[in-house]
């Protein structure tokens, strides 16, 4: 066990994040650090590239926030409603004066590059790009030759963000991070990157995390700082302790639509409030209680066994 | 198009169906975003229950107790058979040949199958920007067989797609098996397209033909929709209408706020 790691999401953002680098803030639907994202804002970061497989909301706002000037991915969208407006109007040249250089993968091709960032390998071979425009439009996506047959493949490169913030249910304080439900990338982005920021729901002794360490996916070992901040995901999801909240994803389709709404809303729910205490309190406890799992669905246990 | 009275269901409920029925027999879907998601889920509580849906977020056999509302939902994980990473997911289940079907969506298709989700203009200046990939171009290669549900238009039935996100029978038939032959491809490639007016397959040339009209859907109606010169099967069937019990898992359980069938 190392040392504790446990901060605030304002020290932790204003010591680990800094102009110029690139982050990743992942989570497949599941687990996204809205909140570490919004104090990114905050902190009026600048020149990142952010990376993500699926930008989702938090880039959009982040990018509207005008911290980043590149973004890698492999799929834009608000997921289940539409498009997201702040990214499309410096992609499609509405937005002139803060342009966004894009670097476009697969999910495959993008869980490939975190993959060999985390395991320090030079590539990670794929089958997928044959015969589409995604190699010309992507030149770092490049053909490679098998060494034992005459096979040819693409390769992506390794991607090693300089920061990886995840959002998980329960950490140590010393960092030994649990998640459960949809694991996306995390421990892959986390292995990955130079600094890890680990944001969780629930702060738990060490005998916690040693009575299951099947569900370890992150040990302390990578670690730089616990963010205790519950709800920092909202409106993604955290498995077992609120679902997404569709409303607001809705909700968002027509403010992404307009540059002047978006920045209205950057006022109020994030430059407005100190942090994700106070945005939760707006937010309101009946919204929160409504994001609640309708019952619970508990795992059952396993019998790990004591040996001497 | 002569006016009929109202058939009692909408042309995107009728396509829904359709392409749900589309799965009876399969044993393993990989269900990409948008409309492949209620199709797949329909398919699971009708004609398919021991369909195994796989979700690119990192799920094998979901069972989910309402509509997913993206691709991730906490839904399609209680329940599931597994829960893997991404890197599993995408290695092991579709890369290690485990998937029969992949259900995709598109914003553009050609006559051969090609498909385009990136942009529509230009890639570097682009007049709409589209999600891009996701897991759709590895799904198109890796995928046992690929089926596509889509609404019709001139904007999406084009001579031409603007981007190769997710490669289809390419140039045509011969040069499609060649390619998929000599590069060790799993998949064969599209054999199903289901849109709102009715249901296609790839004939010997590997180009889309159509083999069934929809309910009030007409064969000029198809053409007037298709920027090219469509090839229609001699025997061109009739498309079974929705029955009530599909009709109501649709708009009771799978979407009842109307998501996917405005």
């Amino acid at each position: 066990m190392t040392a504790p790691k446990v901060a605030s999401m304002r020290d932790a953002i204003a010591d680990l994040v800094r102009d110029g680098d690139t982050v990743a803030i992942e989570g497949f639907t599941h687990l996204i650090g809205f909140s570490a994202g919004h104090e990114i804002i905050r902190q009026r970061r600048r020149d990142l590239t952010l990376a993500r497989l699926t930008p989702d909301l938090v880039y959009d706002q982040m990018i509207a926030g005008g911290v980043a000037s590149k973004l890698i991915f492999s799929w834009l969208g608000n997921p289940g409603v539409g498009g997201l407006g702040a990214i499309r109007r410096r992609i499609e040249g509405e937005i002139r004066d803060q342009p966004l250089a894009l670097e476009e993968y697969s999910h495959f091709g993008m869980v490939g590059r975190y993959t060999a960032g985390a395991m320090n390998l030079p590539f990670f071979p794929l089958r997928s790009y044959f015969e589409t425009d995604l190699p010309v439009a992507n030149p770092l996506i490049r053909p490679v030759e098998s060494p034992y047959s005459d096979e040819r493949i693409y390769a992506v490169p390794p991607l090693k963000p300089d920061v990886a913030i995840v959002h998980a249910q329960r950490a140590s304080a010393a960092g030994d991070t649990q998640v459960w439900g949809l694991l996306g990338c995390q421990k892959e982005v986390a292995f990955a990157a130079d600094r890890v920021i680990v944001v969780v729901e629930e702060l738990v002794e060490d005998e916690v995390v040693r009575s299951d360490p099947n569900r370890t996916i992150i040990p302390g070992l990578i670690v730089d700082a616990v963010v205790l901040e519950p709800w920092g995901a909202h409106p993604s999801y955290v498995q077992g302790a609120y679902d997404r909240d569709n409303r607001f994803y809705l909700d968002w389709d027509p403010i992404t639509r307009d540059e002047d709404a978006i920045q209205a809303w950057l006022e109020e729910w994030v430059y407005g409030v100190a942090d994700r205490a106070e945005y939760m309190a707006k937010l309101g406890a009946e919204r929160m209680a409504s994001l609640r799992p309708s019952a619970a669905a508990p795992s059952g246990s396993v019998d790990y066994g004591a040996y001497r | 198009m002569t006016v009929t009275s109202d058939p009692g269901f909408s042309r995107s409920e009728m396509m829904i169906v359709a392409a749900a029925r589309a799965l009876e027999g399969q044993h393993v879907c990989f269900v990409g975003v948008g409309l492949p998601n209620i199709a797949v889920n329909l398919a699971q509580r009708t004609v398919a229950p021991s369909l195994e849906m796989v979700y690119e977020a990192g799920v094998f056999g979901a069972r989910p107790s309402r509509l997913p509302l993206s691709i991730g939902d906490p839904t399609i994980v209680t329940g599931s058979t597994a829960v893997v990473s991404m890197l599993e997911l995408f290695g092991y289940y579709l890369q290690g040949g485990l998937i029969d079907v992949g259900f995709l969506g598109a914003a553009q298709i050609d006559r051969f199958g090609n498909i385009n989700t990136t942009v529509i203009g230009d890639y570097e200046h682009p007049r709409t920007r589209l999600p891009g990939s996701g897991g759709a171009c590895e799904i198109a290669i890796n995928a046992r067989q690929v089926f596509v549900i889509m609404r019709q238009s001139k904007r999406s039935f084009v001579e031409s797609i603007d981007f190769r996100t997710s490669p289809g029978n390419l140039g045509g038939a011969e040069q499609a098996e060649r390619i998929r032959r000599e590069g060790g491809w799993l998949g064969r490639g599209p054999s199903i397209v289901v849109t709102d007016l009715g249901i296609y397959r790839f004939d010997d040339d590997g180009e889309m033909r159509l083999d069934s009209l929809h309910p009030g859907a007409t064969l000029d109606g198809v053409r007037e929709t298709i920027g090219w010169e469509i090839r229609v099967a001699d025997s061109l069937a009739a498309t079974p209408p929705p029955s009530a019990g599909e009709l109501r898992l649709v708009r009771e359980e799978l979407d009842p706020g109307g998501v996917y069938t405005r």
